[in-house]
C-alpha cells in the first residue's frame, strides 16, 4: 500500500485536567473520505483541530504527506515549528467549521481571495480568477460582490467551503459543516460536499448527518470517550455496528431523524 | 476701537494658538491610539491564552510574563483614568522640574493627555478585539496566515468599525480639552484668550471667539467621523 496522506499518532490532548483525546491513532489513505461520528463531547471535533494545529496536541505527532506537521525534528527531539513555518503547512488543508466564520469586512470575493493575495503573494487578477473558479464549483459566483453577511447560512457555508478550495488543498477538514444550518439550508451543503467527494478529493469530516456518513464516506470512525471504540468500511459501521455505545448512538441519531 | 476692529484683532491673536491646539490634538491622539492599541491588543489576547496549552518552560516563561504584562497595563489603566488631567499636567510639568527633569509645555501635554487618552483607548480597544470571535481568526490561520497576518488582514480591519465612533468622540473630546493645557502656559488658544482678557476686560467677545473657534475645528472632524463609520460600516446590515 501507499504511504497514506495523513497520519495521526499517538494523538493526546486535554483542557486543563479534562483529557478530551486519550492516545488516537489512524491514517488516512489518498482520495479517502473519513467520517467522525459519536456523541457531543466525545473528541471527534478536538481530534479534527489537532490535525491542522488549530489545537496543538500534548502528546503524539501527525503527519500529512510523509512530512511532520507543525512540529520539527532537533536532534532526535520534537520541537514546533515558528507561526511561519506552521502557516505555510496549514495552507495545504481547507477547513470547513460549524460557525462558517466568514469574514464579514470582505466581499465574498475577497472572503475566497485574500489569503491568496496577502500570504500566497498571488497577483489580484489571479486570485480573482482562481475565485471565480471555485464560487463557481459551489454554485455561489453570482453573489461574488455580496458581503457575507447578507446570504443565507447555508449560502455563507458554501463560499467558506470554496475558499477552503481556493487554498488547493490537499486534504479538506469539515467541522460539523451543518450542525448550524436552518434544517431546510442542510440539503444544498451537504449536495456540494457531496460533488467534492465525487471529484476524489481527500476528506475528513466530523458530522452528525449519520446517513450523509454512510452515504459519502470510505469508512466511519465512531469515537468515544477520548477514543476511537469503532471503525471500519461506512456502511458495515453503520448498517451492523459492534459496540454496545454505537448501537445505542446509532438508535438515538435515528429517532432524532 | 470698533467692534469690527475688535474682532478682527482678536480673531488674529486667538488664531495664532490653533496651529498649537491642532499640533496638540494630532500628536496627542496618535500616542493615545498606539498605546491604546498595543495595550489593549495585549489585554485581549492574553485574556485568551490558556494554560492548558503550555507544553514547554519556554511557554510558561511566556505565559507568565504575559500576565505580569496585564497586571502592569491594568495600574496604568486605573492611575490614569482615575487622576484629573490638570493634575497629570501639573505632575510633568513642575513637579518633574522639580525633580530636575524640565518638560517642555508642549512635551508635558502631549505626555499627560496621551498617557491619559492611552488608558482610556486601551479599554476602548480591548472591548473593540474581545468582540470578535475566536473563530474568525482561526479561520484565517486555517487559510495559512501568519498570527500576524491575522491580526493585520482579519482582526484590526473589523476592529476598527467597531472602535471609530468611541475613537471619533476621543478624538473631539481631546480637541476641546487641550484648553486646559494654558494651565502649563502652553500657548493655545485658551492661552492666548486669557492673556487677551486680562489685557482688554472684553471677556464676553473673547470667550464668545473662542467658542466659535473651537466649534470651527470640532464640527468638521464630527462630520468626517461620520464619513468614516460610514465607509467601515460597507457589509453590515
Amino acid at each position: 500500500m501507499s504511504e497514506p496522506l495523513l497520519k495521526v499518532e499517538n494523538l493526546h490532548k486535554s483542557f486543563g485536567s479534562l483529557d478530551v483525546l486519550k492516545g488516537i491513532d489512524l491514517e488516512l489513505g489518498r482520495g479517502e473520505k473519513i467520517a467522525l461520528i459519536g456523541p457531543s463531547g466525545c473528541g471527534k471535533s478536538t481530534c479534527l483541530r489537532c490535525v491542522n494545529y488549530l489545537e496543538t496536541p500534548n502528546r503524539g505527532h501527525i503527519y500529512l504527506d510523509g512530512e511532520l506537521f507543525g512540529e520539527k525534528k532537533v536532534g532526535d527531539r520534537h520541537v514546533h515549528m515558528s507561526e511561519k513555518e506552521l502557516a505555510r503547512q496549514r495552507a495545504t488543508i481547507g477547513m470547513v467549521f460549524q460557525g462558517f466564520y466568514l469574514w464579514p469586512h470582505l466581499t465574498v470575493r475577497d472572503n475566497v481571495a485574500i489569503a491568496q493575495i496577502k500570504v500566497n503573494g498571488m497577483a489580484r487578477s489571479e486570485a480573482y480568477d482562481l475565485a471565480g473558479e471555485v464560487l463557481r464549483k459551489v454554485h455561489m459566483e453570482h453573489k461574488s460582490d455580496e458581503y457575507p453577511e447578507r446570504l443565507s447560512g447555508g449560502q455563507q457555508q458554501r463560499v467558506a467551503i470554496a475558499r477552503a478550495l481556493a487554498q488547493r488543498p490537499k486534504l479538506l477538514l469539515f467541522d460539523e459543516p451543518t450542525s448550524a444550518l436552518d434544517p431546510e439550508l442542510v440539503g444544498e451543503v451537504l449536495n456540494t460536499i457531496h460533488e467534492l467527494a465525487n471529484e476524489g478529493r481527500s476528506m475528513m469530516l466530523v458530522t452528525h448527518e449519520i446517513a450523509f456518513a454512510r452515504e459519502v464516506a470510505d469508512r466511519v470512525i465512531f469515537m468515544d470517550d477520548g477514543g476511537i471504540a469503532e471503525q471500519g468500511p461506512a456502511k458495515e459501521v453503520i448498517d451492523s455496528p459492534v459496540n454496545k455505545r454505537l448501537k445505542s448512538f446509532l438508535g438515538q441519531m435515528l429517532e432524532r431523524h | 476701537m470698533t467692534l469690527v476692529e475688535k474682532i478682527e484683532l482678536y480673531s488674529l491673536t486667538l488664531l495664532k494658538g490653533a496651529g498649537f491646539t491642532i499640533g496638540i490634538t494630532v500628536i496627542t491622539f496618535c500616542v493615545a491610539v498606539a498605546l491604546g492599541l498595543l495595550f489593549g491588543a495585549i489585554k485581549a489576547f492574553n485574556a485568551k491564552r490558556e494554560l492548558s496549552s503550555l507544553l514547554s518552560f519556554t511557554d510558561a516563561v511566556l505565559y507568565l510574563s504575559g500576565r505580569l504584562l496585564v497586571l502592569l497595563i491594568n495600574v496604568y489603566v486605573e492611575v490614569f483614568r482615575g487622576l484629573p488631567a490638570l493634575a497629570v499636567l501639573f505632575i510633568l510639568y513642575f513637579g518633574l522640574a522639580y525633580a530636575g527633569l524640565q518638560l517642555g509645555s508642549f512635551a508635558a501635554a502631549v505626555l499627560g493627555l496621551g498617557l491619559i487618552g492611552g488608558a482610556m483607548l486601551t479599554e476602548v480597544f480591548r472591548a473593540g478585539f474581545g468582540s470578535i470571535h475566536q473563530g474568525q481568526r482561526e479561520a484565517a490561520l486555517a487559510v495559512g496566515m501568519t498570527p500576524l497576518d491575522a491580526l493585520r488582514h482579519i482582526i484590526l480591519p473589523q476592529t476598527w468599525r467597531i472602535t471609530l465612533p468611541p475613537l471619533a468622540n476621543y478624538a473631539i473630546g481631546l480637541l476641546k480639552d487641550t484648553a486646559i493645557v494654558s494651565a502649563i502656559a502652553a500657548p493655545e488658544i485658551m492661552f492666548f484668550a486669557r492673556n487677551l482678557v486680562t489685557r482688554t476686560f472684553d471677556t464676553e467677545i473673547i470667550y464668545l471667539l473662542v467658542a466659535v473657534i473651537y466649534f470651527c475645528l470640532s464640527f468638521p472632524l464630527a462630520r468626517l467621523a461620520d464619513r468614516f463609520e460610514a465607509r467601515a460600516r460597507a457589509g453590515v446590515r
